[in-house]
């Protein structure tokens, strides 16, 4: 049997027209616990839908233990899932709905006839197998006679043990649990944490779950599949994804971070809060870098021992340890610490290079397809903005009729002309009045970077562009914007600069 | 003093209504059904009734005409009930509302027309039974499809994955998950078309030319000669109808279980 008990290549999905699912590809090893990690409405729940086969993909292939199953529907897949909100049969008895799944279910059984030759016939379980087999699950998931109760009369927590047994009663080859302890409480949820990771290593079977609460994820996973946006961002045990997280929103997703626009100046040597520190990741010199720092891996010392000088600006007691914010400079730094510090003490702060992560920005500016109106403004991203169009023409200008003259005397009329449009990271603004820019749309992401917000923010129309910027003001996710683009900060080239030449 | 104006003063006027139209009518009937001419205590009707094989034939024809029209409207409106529950279609509430327009036709116009239309294919006269129930199929079909419309509709969609889940297929599914969580919405429909395809004689009397009698028509007539044995119809009638409620768990409280006696 392959190694991989489910493998998604290249999965697309598309509720409508809406893309859902973003060209997803990951495996699953045998037996192992395995999270899809995510803000809500990331395609976890989807993802996880269409393994259970109630969504199929729009493309891609979606393979159980070698063999695509993409087409094959629920009830003929090896797979069980706990629902959200548990979907446990109202009109049902404990014992009936836990043995549900167990009268369906046909068994190849082996006889010997008369002359000694071996047939073999489906059958439906008996009546005392179904008994046993309900009568073990109940035992599993604590629930000893309990068989006669109607699910009206259970608590939240009862019933989602009820849906854990009548999940894992047919012995599915791989469990799916969509949020299941999302209706619990705290300390129930702890302890039903501990006791699916227990039943996990008991049943031996693969455990495919889906939450939002990234400390749930970290405690009872072997496998995280982070993802946001219909895309898987990274894949890694809890330890990677906690130390090593791959891009900024996984950084900022999961625990607490410190993230900071960054540059690297030399070999193993970054600069960020205005000040040079050794780290352990290289890359190109004077590449601009998001730096990570967890708060945990920022070292507070005498003023002045440390690298870092800043007045403390709140402390706030979170049981385990004190949440120290310290302003250094115009930047904002959180520390967390056994050590508490009072309020306006002067603190020096160090920080291991290896408690320093760099990686990659994933946005370095804003690119679009723009086409020029007749009005020589640029429509794209849903909206039109005003652009000075003489840029595509060097030496060109605008004579009274609105047509553009370029430097060798000729007109031009450029409706229609397709373009490239730029707009850097730090040349958008954005205002609650939907009528003061060119687009409008709704904040998705919000990410402090120690002295300024990096906000992205989509558009409402049917190109659902994203624009990325930093913003000094504090906004909520999902506000509704418009989106306002200075006319000189908007960078124009041709697009078919070839074809011009001809 | 002042008066203290507390929420119960606002029940009153439902407790005179209650009494007034719903207490004291009963206790004229059964006033009446137990009494002679004289206004003696006397049981002559009930026995006069059980004794007269007219009037027995009379309930028995009338529980079976109500009994088809019932059987054929839940045939025609559960799947009709069930498809547009489940349709993900977004212009569906309109081809409910085309069920369900004709409720709001005038009632009389709607029997005429139906009248006209079995004249017009030469059955009126000929098939009398046929026509009394094609009439009461025709005009109790909404209270039929929209009970077990909105029931479907409350089934969560979920419960349809968990038994596709864990290995049902469709008429597993159907036998097993559906048809018992439509039973309130099954319960209720009958109720709503059995009792007056028992009492409209309207429709009896227009589409099976006069032919036909069923024990609402009774009734009826009784009142015009006889008000002591018309009572006694009338309470025969409503037990029938309170046995027949009990039966389909109507007066059950609790909702999901509405319709566990079917």
């Amino acid at each position: 049997m392959a190694e991989h008990i489910i493998e998604l290549k290249n999965v697309t999905k598309y509720y409508d027209d809406n893309l859902v699912i973003d060209n997803v590809s990951f495996y699953v090893n045998r037996g192992e616990f395995i999270t899809f990690l995510g803000p809500s409405g990331c395609g976890k729940t989807t993802t996880l839908r269409m393994i259970a086969g109630f969504d199929p993909p729009t493309s891609g292939e979606i393979l159980l233990n070698g063999k695509d199953i993409s087409a094959l529907p629920p009830n003929r897949r090896p797979v069980n899932t706990v629902f959200q909100r548990y979907a446990l049969f109202p009109h049902l008895n404990v014992f009936e709905n836990i043995a549900f799944g167990l009268k369906c279910k046909r068994v190849l059984n082996t006889y010997r006839n008369d002359e000694g030759k071996e047939y073999t016939k489906k059958e439906r379980l008996t009546k005392k197998e179904i008994r046993e087999k309900v009568e073990k699950a109940l035992e599993i998931v604590d629930l000893e006679g309990f068989e006669k109760r109607s699910i009206a009369t259970l608590s939240g927590g009862q019933q989602q043990r009820v849906a854990i047994a009548r999940a894992i009663v047919n012995e599915p080859q791989i469990l799916l649990l969509d949020e299941p302890l999302g209706a619990l409480d705290l300390k129930m949820r702890k302890e039903m944490q501990i006791e699916l990771k227990e039943m996990h290593k008991r049943l031996g079977i693969t455990f495919i779950y889906v939450t939002h609460d990234q400390e749930e994820a970290l405690t009872m996973s072997d496998t995280i599949v982070v993802m946001a946006d219909g895309v898987v961002q990274q894949i890694g045990t809890p330890t990677d994804i906690y130390n090593e997280p791959a891009n900024t929103f996984v950084a900022d997703f999961i625990g607490e971070s410190n993230i900071f626009n960054g540059t690297v100046v030399g070999e193993r040597k970054v600069k960020f809060c205005g000040k040079i520190f050794d780290c352990v990741d290289d890359f190109e010199r004077n590449e601009p870098v998001d730096v990570v720092v967890r708060p945990e891996d920022v070292l507070m010392c005498a003023p002045e021992e440390g690298a870092l000088k800043g007045t403390v600006i709140s402390v706030v007691f979170k049981g385990i340890h004190y949440e120290i914010t310290v302003q250094v400079g115009k930047y904002e730094v959180v520390i967390q610490s056994t050590e508490s510090r009072a309020e306006g003490d002067l603190i020096g702060m160090n920080i291991a290079p290896d408690g320093i992560h760099l990686m990659k920005p994933k946005y370095t500016s804003n690119v679009f397809d723009g086409v020029i109106t007749k009005h020589n403004t640029v429509e794209f991203a849903d909206g039109e903005f005003e652009c000075d169009v003489t840029q595509l023409y060097p030496g060109s200008h605008i004579d009274e009729e609105e047509y553009l003259v370029t430097a060798a005397g000729e007109k031009l009329d450029l409706t229609g002309t397709e373009v490239r449009v730029e707009i850097g990271l730090s040349d958008i603004e954005i205002s609650d009045d939907e009528d003061a820019g060119g687009t409008t749309g709704h904040i998705i992401s919000i990410i402090y970077k120690g002295d300024h917000y990096r906000l992205i923010v989509r558009t409402d129309g049917e190109d659902e562009e994203d624009f990325v910027f930093a913003t000094d003001d504090l906004w909520n996710e999902n506000d509704r914007v418009s989106v306002i683009v200075p006319k000189d900060k908007i960078k124009l080239t041709l697009k078919h600069a070839e074809d011009k030449k001809k | 003093m002042r008066l203290h104006f507390s929420r119960k003063i606002l029940g009153i006027p439902y407790a005179v209504f209650l009494v007034f139209f719903v207490i004291i009518p009963m206790l004229v009937i059964l006033f009446y059904a137990f009494t002679d001419k004289e206004m003696h205590l006397s049981f002559t009707n009930f026995i006069q009734f059980f004794s007269d094989p007219t009037k027995l034939s009379t309930i028995v024809y009338s529980l079976v005409i109500a009994f088809i029209t019932t059987a054929v409207c839940l045939a025609i409106a559960y799947p009709v009930a069930y498809i547009l529950a489940r349709s993900k279609m977004k212009k569906k509430f309109v081809i409910l509302l085309l069920f369900v327009t004709p409720m709001w036709i005038n009632f009389v116009l709607r029997i005429n027309a139906i009248r006209e239309l079995l004249s017009w294919v030469g059955l009126l006269g000929e098939a009398n039974y046929f026509n009394t129930i094609f009439g009461m199929v025709y005009d109790f079909l909404p209270f039929m499809i929209l009970p077990l419309y909105t029931t479907m509709l409350k089934i969560d969609e979920s419960l349809y994955e968990a038994s596709s889940d864990l290995g049902a297929g469709g008429f597993t599914t159907f036998t097993r998950v559906t048809l018992p969580l439509s039973m309130p919405g099954v319960a209720s429909g009958i109720t709503m078309v059995f009792l007056p395809s028992m009492t409209n004689y309207v429709v009896s009397d227009m589409l099976g030319n006069s032919k036909v009698t069923i024990i609402g028509k009774f009734i009826y007539e009784y009142f015009g000669t006889n008000w002591h044995m018309g009572s006694m119809v009338a309470l025969i009638l409503l037990i029938v109808v309170f046995l027949s409620t009990w039966l389909t768990g109507g007066f059950r409280e609790d909702e999901t279980v509405r319709g566990a006696n079917l």
